[in-house]
């Protein structure tokens, strides 16, 4: 797949079609690549693909789509949503964009294989729906299934929602996958006090490393309110633990209805807190009263929480169910 | 350096019998900022106006706290008052201490507490307030009014009378609403038809009425003294300045089996029809869902027929944009369903019957001549039972909490209206309490019971059935004697209760104007604003603002007028200067605050913006100030903060949240 996408990808920069390609490029460790721009064909040499690609490259693209020239851009099922909804807040330019809809088996998870025993891991390899694990304090083999991201246990099926070309292992059919809010309503029922407790225990573990909303392609603004000195916000969210929880709650009203379920922001805290939990309540509650909405499955539909209709559920309705 | 004047009302014992005014002042004076600090009985008052102008010259305040009542009250008055002393009326803030706090709590220490917390937060706001300048707006001079019942034509014909144009919209294919269904009108008894066509004929003449009929609002854009309505003109297949109102059509269509809604369905209708004999305009309509020709493309008798070549099978619905310094809702009532009153028979019997139907088997142009028989087998009924309150002052869920305020009138009417008609009936009347307040009501009451013998009973009816003759069989109970009752009957008739018109949702969500638990839409004071909606710009006519009967409709239809005339007589209008403003150095350019502006005032602009040194075009929101009315939406859609009210700025509204907190 990785040899397929480099020879596209050289085509495309050699006749002209694109200026630089947006990609992932080989980490230190063969289960970290990181996302990186390639001006060159000669430095594509370094370009990867594999189940450790969960990186989403929309968001780079608000930078890239401002930049002279089209940007070749690799975009897995999930990302496509990302990058829609970002065209919808015009924030990217779709005409600056050149996208080749990549296919996904579910992105790997090392921590899921840490936690199940590989020790010292050295390299991993991928065959079909097993994967292999050579570590120091033995070797280990794994089903795919079981080393997966959560996000990808809630996939939302393989169609990309926008692209100009795809991959020759781009599954178009692959259908979503049931269960996306079986974790949700697990904290649902809680009662309040519960609840309180288990998101008490889970947000006090934050160091405010701002990866989340770093990485969060619906938190793209050009300046966060909890950055910005002029509002009395910034340093607000340092100054005490309920402040600090404030952060999150605060975040997720900001993405309420942006939010593309895209997984980034759980994948990447280095505390594994389950952020993407509290953004997947906001999208159930839209779901269950305003009637189905999927941010980033289009462009120009309105959403609902920016929306006003005469059959907009009252607010006693949205009180009484809490 | 700010210089933070407070001033502390006792509004008599209002505010002063939960809060101690003095503690209060001594607190915040420990305030930074505070210079000066005292407590009034009547702070709206000349003298206590006068004690603000005083202090702002000796102690040169910068702003102003006023601990008093809502500001929906009196931030006008203090604002003047401030004006006048030569401070910029924005730099005035008000802690409600009154509805917020000394009418809702009972112990003076809780009350206190509070009231210092309020007046802590107003003076942390103040502290950030900035001087504003109002604008100024124009008034388009014309009047839209939203339904054409008896409300709706008196409010026009009193505005237009003023000299102001009015356009009247109304859904159905006439103006009349249900006043044009009633037989004859309590407590005179005279004639509904006779006394409301010379007004619909007077509004059809008026040269500064316009008419839109079988026409409904679909857009509402705009603010008071500037709206912009879209008007949806529905297709009638007729056209209006051809047809003659012959009837030619109507007699001859073959189409005759559709329920006739004027009639309350107890006849049939052509596919082409006038809801009833005067109305206005004297031109039918084609119900699409009933005429042949629409369904299968044969017939078009009526086109044959129709003389004058009015009939058009091709027009379209009409979009019409029409500007407008005013609104007035007049969309009147319904009855309610009785589908969840099984109890009465309702939906069993032909002979249970509405006191609508009533009315339009009494009227002689109504679907049986004016006799008033059973619908099951065409006999009159000699042993008639009203039943009271069937779904009024009823606190289960299927029913209405209020009084529908009518029944008990015009039960009396129709008791003696039918005793007239037919001495051999006799007449019952189930119920709770007859409440006849209004000029002449008791005494008309009094004269079903002593002159006409109509039979009233204190009781409730729990069940009406079929009784083996085929008559009906009426079970209640009689408070007064204590007794169960059963009785046969040929006709039943429910007092059924009234809501507003179920459109109106609709229309209120497109005015922006509020409506109560029962959808009545809401006054902007319930006793010194009735005829207001708490929106500017929107007036209130008829029991769409709560059930009447029609001397009181009218009088408030007058009512609404003049405050429309006050409205339209006026050049110019002062603009809230409180108005939001996007920092294009921290928009995103992201439309959220587009979308949700609910009076379109934001636009989008390529900007050049010099962040941190570096030059860069984006696309930035813009307000246009003369359209935004300050209502806060887009600042709170907005992520970044990019977008801010001025008055209501995101700084002052967390420096009160820290003050509270505090
Ligand atoms: C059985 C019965 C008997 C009565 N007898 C008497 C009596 O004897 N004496 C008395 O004083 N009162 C009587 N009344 C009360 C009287 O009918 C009302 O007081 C009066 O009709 C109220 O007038 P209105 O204009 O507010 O409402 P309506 O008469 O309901 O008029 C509202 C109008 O608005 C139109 N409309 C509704 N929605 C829209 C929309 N979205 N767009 C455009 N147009 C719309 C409707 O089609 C209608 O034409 C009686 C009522 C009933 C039910
Ligand atoms: S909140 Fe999380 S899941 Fe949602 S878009 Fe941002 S990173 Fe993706
Ligand atoms: S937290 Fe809010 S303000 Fe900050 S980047 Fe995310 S959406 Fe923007
Ligand atoms: S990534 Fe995790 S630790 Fe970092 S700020 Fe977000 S929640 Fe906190
Ligand atoms: S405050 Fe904002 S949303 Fe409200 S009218 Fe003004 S611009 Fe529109
Ligand atoms: S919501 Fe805020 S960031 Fe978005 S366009 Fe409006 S002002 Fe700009």
């Amino acid at each position: 797949m990785q040899e397929e996408l480099i020879r596209r990808a050289k085509e495309l920069l050699g006749d002209g079609t694109v200026v630089r390609v947006m990609g992932w490029r080989k980490g230190d460790l063969s289960f970290n690549p990181e996302p990186a721009l390639f001006e060159t064909e000669e430095s594509l040499a370094e370009f990867v693909y594999d189940g450790f690609c969960g990186a989403n490259l929309s968001k780079y693209m608000i930078k890239l789509s401002k930049l002279e020239g089209k940007t070749l851009v690799f975009l897995k099922p999930c990302d496509t949503y990302s990058f829609n909804q970002l065209v919808k807040e015009h924030r990217v330019d779709r005409e600056k964009a050149y996208i080749i809809g990549v296919g996904c088996d579910g992105s790997l998870d090392v921590d899921a294989m840490k936690e199940k025993g590989a020790k010292g891991i050295q390299e991993i390899t991928e065959d079909g729906d097993t994967v292999t694990v050579r570590a120091i304090y033995g070797d280990k083999t794994f089903d795919r299934e079981d080393v997966i991201l959560e996000r990808c246990r809630a996939c939302k099926g393989g169609a990309h929602m926008v692209y100009d070309e795809l991959a020759s292992n781009a599954d178009e059919e692959k259908p979503a996958r049931d269960g996306r809010f079986s974790l949700v309503e697990k904290i649902e029922v809680m009662d309040p006090k519960e609840r309180f407790a288990f998101w008490q225990n889970e947000l006090s573990r934050c160091i405010r490393c701002n990866a989340c909303r770093n990485v969060c392609p619906a938190c793209s603004c050009i300046k966060c309110v909890f950055d910005n000195d002029r509002y009395d916000t910034a340093q607000k969210a340092n100054a005490d633990t309920f402040e600090e929880q404030m952060f999150h709650i605060i975040r997720a009203f900001h993405v309420a209805g942006r939010c593309t379920d895209c997984g980034e922001c759980s994948r990447v805290c280095p505390e594994h807190i389950p952020l993407h939990l509290l953004n997947r309540k906001f999208i159930k509650d839209i779901n269950t009263f305003y009637g189905d909405y999927q941010a980033g499955a289009d462009t120009d539909s309105r959403a609902p929480l920016t929306n006003f209709t005469t059959e907009d559920v009252e607010p006693s309705i949205v009180q009484e169910r809490g | 350096m700010q210089r933070i004047g407070v001033f502390v009302c006792h509004c008599g014992t209002n505010i002063a019998g939960t809060v101690d005014v003095k503690r209060v002042v001594e607190a915040v004076k420990k305030e930074p900022g505070v210079v000066y600090a005292e407590d009034y009985q009547y702070m709206c008052s000349e003298a206590g106006q006068q004690k603000i102008a005083d202090a702002v010259k000796n102690e040169h305040l910068t702003g102003i706290v006023i601990c008093s009542c809502s500001p929906r009250m009196h931030e006008g008055t203090f604002r003047k008052a401030a004006e006048k002393a030569g401070l910029n009326p924005y730099l005035v803030e008000i802690a409600n201490i009154r509805e917020q706090c000394s009418w809702i709590h009972k112990d003076m220490e809780e009350g206190t507490e509070k009231a210092v917390i309020l007046a802590r937060a107003a003076i942390a706001k103040v502290m950030l307030n900035a001087p504003l300048q109002p604008g100024e707006s124009r008034v388009v001079k014309r009047a839209l009014v939203i339904g054409g019942g008896i409300a709706g034509i008196q409010t026009a014909l009193d505005i237009a009378d003023a000299g102001y144009e009015v356009d009247i919209v109304e859904k159905t294919p006439s103006i009349g609403g249900r006043m044009s269904q009633l037989d004859k009108t309590f407590p005179t008894l005279d004639c509904s038809s006779c006394i409301l066509t010379p007004k619909m004929g007077e509004v059809n003449a008026h040269e500064k009425i316009n008419i839109y009929t079988y026409s409904e609002v679909e857009k509402v854009s705009g603010f008071v003294g500037d709206f912009s309505v879209d008007i949806r003109k529905k297709a009638r297949y007729v056209d209006m300045d051809k047809c003659t109102g012959c009837g030619l059509c109507q007699e001859k269509c073959p189409s005759r089996k559709t329920p006739n809604e004027f009639n309350r369905g107890l006849n049939t209708r052509p596919a082409i029809y006038t809801p009833f004999a005067q109305a206005v305009p004297n031109v039918p309509v084609i119900d699409t869902e009933a005429c042949i020709k629409f369904k299968t493309g044969k017939c078009g008798v009526c086109s044959k027929v129709c003389a004058a070549g009015a009939i058009d099978y091709t027009q379209k619905d009409e979009i019409i944009t029409r500007e407008y310094g005013a609104i007035v809702v007049a969309t009147g009532f319904d009855t309610i369903n009785l589908d969840k009153f099984d109890e009465y028979y309702y939906n069993q019997s032909k002979d249970v019957i509405t006191a609508l139907e009533l009315e339009r088997l009494m009227n002689a142009a109504g679907p049986t001549g004016g006799n008033v028989v059973r619908l099951s087998n065409g006999e009159h009924p000699k042993n008639i039972v009203f039943i009271q309150c069937v779904g009024s002052r009823d606190v289960t869920c299927r029913g209405k909490s209020y009084c529908s305020k009518i029944c008990c009138m015009y039960t009396a009417k129709q008791a003696m209206l039918l005793k007239d008609h037919y001495p051999d009936v006799d007449v019952h009347v189930f119920y709770i309490d007859v409440r006849t307040p209004g000029k002449n009501f008791d005494e008309f009451y009094r004269r079903a019971v002593e002159e006409y013998d109509v039979d009233y009973i204190k009781g409730q009816v729990g069940k009406v059935s079929e009784a083996e003759n085929g008559r009906l069989l009426v079970q209640g109970v009689d408070l007064i004697d204590n007794r169960q009752i059963k009785m046969e009957a040929d006709l039943v008739v429910l007092a059924t209760a009234i809501e507003p018109n179920k459109d109106v949702r609709k229309i209120a969500t497109m005015l922006t104007a509020s409506i109560d638990n029962n959808n009545f839409l809401t006054e902007a004071h319930p006793k010194l604003r009735p005829v207001e909606s708490p929106t500017a710009g929107i007036f209130l006519s008829g029991v769409c603002q709560g059930p009447k009967d029609i001397p009181e409709t009218v009088a408030q239809a007058g009512a609404a007028a003049i405050k429309v005339v006050g409205l339209l007589a006026k050049d110019k209008l002062v603009t809230n200067p409180c108005t939001a403003q996007s920092n294009p150095l921290f928009c995103n350019g992201c439309s959220a605050c587009e979308k949700v502006c609910p009076y379109g005032a934001i636009s989008y602009e390529e900007q050049q913006v010099m962040d941190g040194g570096v030059r860069e075009n984006r696309r930035v929101a813009v307000v246009n100030s003369a359209l935004c009315q300050g209502c806060g939406a887009c600042t709170v859609a907005c992520p970044s903060g990019a977008m801010d009210l001025k008055g209501f700025s995101n700084r002052q509204i967390l420096a009160e949240v820290d003050a509270i907190c505090r």
